[in-house]
C-alpha cells in the first residue's frame, strides 16, 4: 500500500506543473490587451491607477518565462497568490475564506446524489427489465439533461408565486450557525445533486447488472441465501467499488456547476468570487481561483484513487 | 446525415455477413426507437433554427410596450417579455445561436479530438506519455470555469466561446479516439502496411482513421448536447454572446429574472426548449454508440 500511495504521489507532480502553466498561458498569452481592457471597462481603474502601475502590479513588464517562475515560486514557497488588483487584500485569505463554501455546497451535492443514485440504481438493476426500472432509466435520463441552472430557477421562482416562499439569500457561516448554514445549503445542494444523481444511478445499475451475472452470485443463490443477503452482502459490496470512482470524475462537474448555483442562491463561495473578479476584471483572483479549482479537483482524485486502492487489492497490487 | 451514411458504408466491412440492405436510418428506427425519435427531435430544432426568420411570428428583438408580459394566447403562443417581445421567436432564434455554437463547437472538438487521440494513440511511447499527462492536467478545469475565465481575458463573443469549447471538449475527449486507436493499432491489417512500407501519414489516413469512425461519429453527436449546455450556462451568467442576441441561457438570467414572479412562462420556454435539445443529443448519441460501437457501451 506505501508503495501505491507513492506512485501516486509522484504521478501528480508532472500533472500539477502542466495544470500551473495552463492556468499562467490560459491568462497571460491570449491575444488581446489585457490591460487596455481593464482601462477602458473599469472606471475604478481609470482614476486611481495608471497604466505603468497596472503592468507593474501585475508584472507584465518582465519576460514570459521570468512571470511564470516568480509566480509559481511565490506559490509553493510561500503560498503567495499575488494580492487582489483593487482590494489590495491577498488572494490566498480570499481564497481560504471562500473554498470551504464551495466544498460544503460540493459535498451535500455529492450526498443527495448518491442517496438518491444509489437505491434507485438497485432497484433498477435486481428488477431489469420491468416497469419500475424503465421508469427510472427514463427519468435519470431526462433528469441528465436538465440544466441545473433552469432546475434552480425554477426552484426560486415557482414557490414564491404558489406559496409565497423563496429561500432566504442571507448566508450564514458553518461556524456561526451549522443548522441555519445547513438550512441555507440543502435546496443548493439538492438542484446541484440531482443531475449528478442521474449518471451515478446509470453507473450503479450497469455495475450491479454487471456483479449480478457473476459466478459468486449464482453460488450464493444456489447456497439457498435471501435476496436480502445476497443483494447487500455479495453483491453490492462489489458493485459499489467502481461507483466510487465517480466521485472523482465528478469533481469537475461539482465544481463547474456550483459557479452557478452559488450565483443563483447568492452564496458566497469560490464560484461567486470568481464572477464577481471577472467583473472587475481582477486577474490575480481570476488566476488564484482558476489554479485553487484545477489543484483541487487533482487532490480529490487522488483522494479518490487511494480509497480505491484500499476497497480493491486488485488496484494496489497490479502495475 | 448523408456523410453518416457514407461513413458507415467504409466501417462496416469488418463485419462481412451483415447485410446492409435494411438502410442504416431503417435500423435505427426498428431498433432504437427512442434514439431515432431524439433524432428527429434534434432535426427539428435544427429546422427551427436555420429557418428562424421564416417560422418567427415576429423580430426577435421587435418591442411591443403594449403587449409586455402577457401569458401564452393564440398570438403569442409562449407569451411575451417584460419588453413586450415575443418569447417564441425569441426562443426560435435562440435555437439558430444554440445550433450554430453547438454544432461548430463539436465539429471542432472532434476534429481535435482525433488528431490527438491518433497521434497518441498510434505513436505511443513518450509522446502518448506527454500528451496524456497534458490531458489529465486539462481534465481537472471544470469546463465552465475555462470558459468564464476565457471570456474574461477576451470579452463575450461567439468566436472565443466555439474555439475554448471546441478545444476544451476536444482535448477531454481525445481519451476516447486514443483507446479506440490503441486497439485498432495492433490489428493486421495495420501490421500488413506497415511491412510493406507504407508511411506513417498513409497508414493513419488510410487503416486507422476509417477505422475509429464510428466513435467519433458518436463522440460528435453528444458533444452537441454539451457545447450547447456550456454556452448557455454561460449566457446564463451574463458572459455569453452579448445582447441583444437572445439566447436560451439569457432568456433565463438578466433582467427577465425579476419578471418571472409575474411571468412564470417566461421561466418555462427557454428552459424546455434546452432540456429538449440535451435529450435530444443524449438519446440519439446513446442509439448511435449502441448501433455503431458496442465497445463504448456504458462509456460516457
Amino acid at each position: 500500500m506505501k508503495s501505491y500511495v507513492l506512485r501516486r504521489l509522484l504521478a501528480l507532480v508532472p500533472t500539477l506543473i502542466l495544470a500551473s502553466i495552463i492556468v499562467f498561458v490560459t491568462v497571460r498569452l491570449i491575444p488581446g490587451d489585457i490591460i487596455e481592457l481593464m482601462l477602458s471597462q473599469n472606471d475604478l481603474a481609470a482614476d486611481s491607477k495608471s497604466r505603468e502601475q497596472v503592468v507593474a502590479a501585475l508584472g507584465l513588464d518582465k519576460p514570459m518565462w521570468e512571470q511564470y517562475f516568480t509566480w509559481i515560486s511565490g506559490i509553493v514557497l510561500h503560498g503567495d497568490l499575488g494580492k487582489s488588483l483593487w482590494q489590495g487584500t491577498p488572494v490566498t485569505e480570499q481564497l481560504l475564506a471562500r473554498m470551504p463554501v464551495t466544498f460544503e455546497l460540493g459535498a451535500i451535492a455529492m450526498l443527495v446524489g448518491l442517496v438518491i443514485a444509489l437505491p434507485i440504481g438497485i432497484y433498477s438493476a435486481i428488477r431489469q427489465d420491468t416497469a419500475g426500472d424503465y421508469i427510472a432509466r427514463s427519468f435519470s435520463i431526462l433528469l441528465l439533461a436538465v440544466p441545473s441552472f433552469w432546475l434552480g430557477t425554477m426552484v426560486v421562482v415557482f414557490p414564491s408565486i404558489w406559496w409565497g416562499w423563496s429561500p432566504s439569500v442571507d448566508f450564514v457561516p458553518f461556524t456561526k450557525d451549522p443548522v441555519e448554514n445547513i438550512k441555507n445549503l440543502l435546496l443548493p445542494g439538492v438542484v446541484l445533486g440531482a443531475a449528478l444523481s442521474a449518471i451515478t444511478m446509470r453507473m450503479t445499475r450497469t455495475m450491479m447488472l454487471e456483479v449480478l451475472r457473476q459466478d459468486y452470485i449464482r453460488t450464493a443463490w444456489a447456497k439457498g441465501l435471501t435476496e436480502k443477503l445476497v443483494i447487500v452482502r455479495h453483491a453490492l459490496r462489489n458493485a459499489l467499488i467502481p461507483v466510487v470512482t465517480l466521485v472523482g470524475l465528478q469533481a469537475p462537474l461539482l465544481i463547474g456547476g456550483a459557479v452557478i448555483i452559488e450565483q443563483i442562491f447568492i452564496i458566497p463561495g469560490m464560484g461567486l468570487l470568481l464572477l464577481e473578479a471577472v467583473q472587475k476584471r481582477d486577474y490575480p483572483i481570476v488566476t488564484g481561483v482558476f489554479l485553487a479549482v484545477g489543484v483541487a479537483v487533482m487532490l480529490i482524485n487522488l483522494l479518490v484513487d487511494l480509497t480505491y486502492g484500499l476497497l480493491d487489492p486488485k488496484v494496489r497490487m497490479g502495475s | 446525415m448523408s456523410a453518416v451514411n457514407v461513413e458507415m458504408a467504409n466501417t462496416t466491412t469488418a463485419v462481412p455477413s451483415a447485410r446492409r440492405r435494411p438502410g442504416f436510418f431503417a435500423r435505427l428506427w426498428r431498433e432504437k426507437r427512442l434514439g431515432a425519435i431524439g433524432g428527429l427531435l434534434l432535426l427539428f430544432f435544427l429546422l427551427c433554427g436555420i429557418f428562424a426568420e421564416v417560422i418567427a411570428p415576429y423580430d426577435y428583438n421587435e418591442i411591443m410596450p403594449l403587449d409586455r408580459l402577457q401569458g401564452p394566447s393564440a398570438e403569442h403562443w409562449f407569451g411575451t417579455d417584460n419588453l413586450g417581445r415575443d418569447v417564441l421567436s425569441r426562443c426560435l432564434y435562440g435555437a439558430r445561436l444554440s445550433v450554430i455554437i453547438g454544432c461548430s463547437a463539436a465539429l471542432l472538438a472532434t476534429v481535435i479530438s482525433a488528431l490527438i487521440g491518433i497521434v497518441s494513440g498510434y505513436f505511443g511511447g513518450k509522446v502518448d506519455m506527454f500528451v496524456q499527462r497534458l490531458v489529465d492536467a486539462w481534465m481537472s478545469f471544470p469546463e465552465l470555469v475555462v470558459l468564464i475565465v476565457v471570456v474574461s481575458v477576451l470579452g463575450p463573443g461567439m468566436p472565443q466561446i466555439i474555439g475554448t469549447l471546441g478545444l476544451g471538449l476536444g482535448i477531454a475527449g481525445s481519451r476516447i479516439v486514443r483507446s479506440a486507436v490503441v486497439s485498432v493499432r495492433e490489428h493486421m491489417y495495420v501490421h500488413a502496411a506497415q511491412s510493406i512500407g507504407a508511411s506513417s501519414s498513409r497508414i493513419l489516413w488510410r487503416h486507422v482513421l476509417p477505422n475509429v469512425m464510428p466513435p467519433l461519429i458518436v463522440l460528435l453527436t453528444t458533444r452537441v448536447g454539451s457545447a450547447i449546455l456550456a454556452e448557455s450556462g454561460l449566457s446564463f451568467l451574463g458572459l455569453g454572446v452579448p445582447p441583444p442576441a437572445p439566447t436560451w441561457g439569457s432568456m433565463l438570467s438578466g433582467s427577465g429574472r425579476t419578471f418571472m414572479f409575474q411571468g412564470p412562462w417566461l421561466a418555462l420556454a427557454p428552459g424546455l426548449c434546452l432540456t429538449a435539445v440535451v435529450y435530444a443529443t443524449n438519446v440519439f448519441g446513446d442509439a448511435l454508440r449502441d448501433l455503431l460501437d458496442p465497445r463504448m457501451r456504458g462509456s460516457r
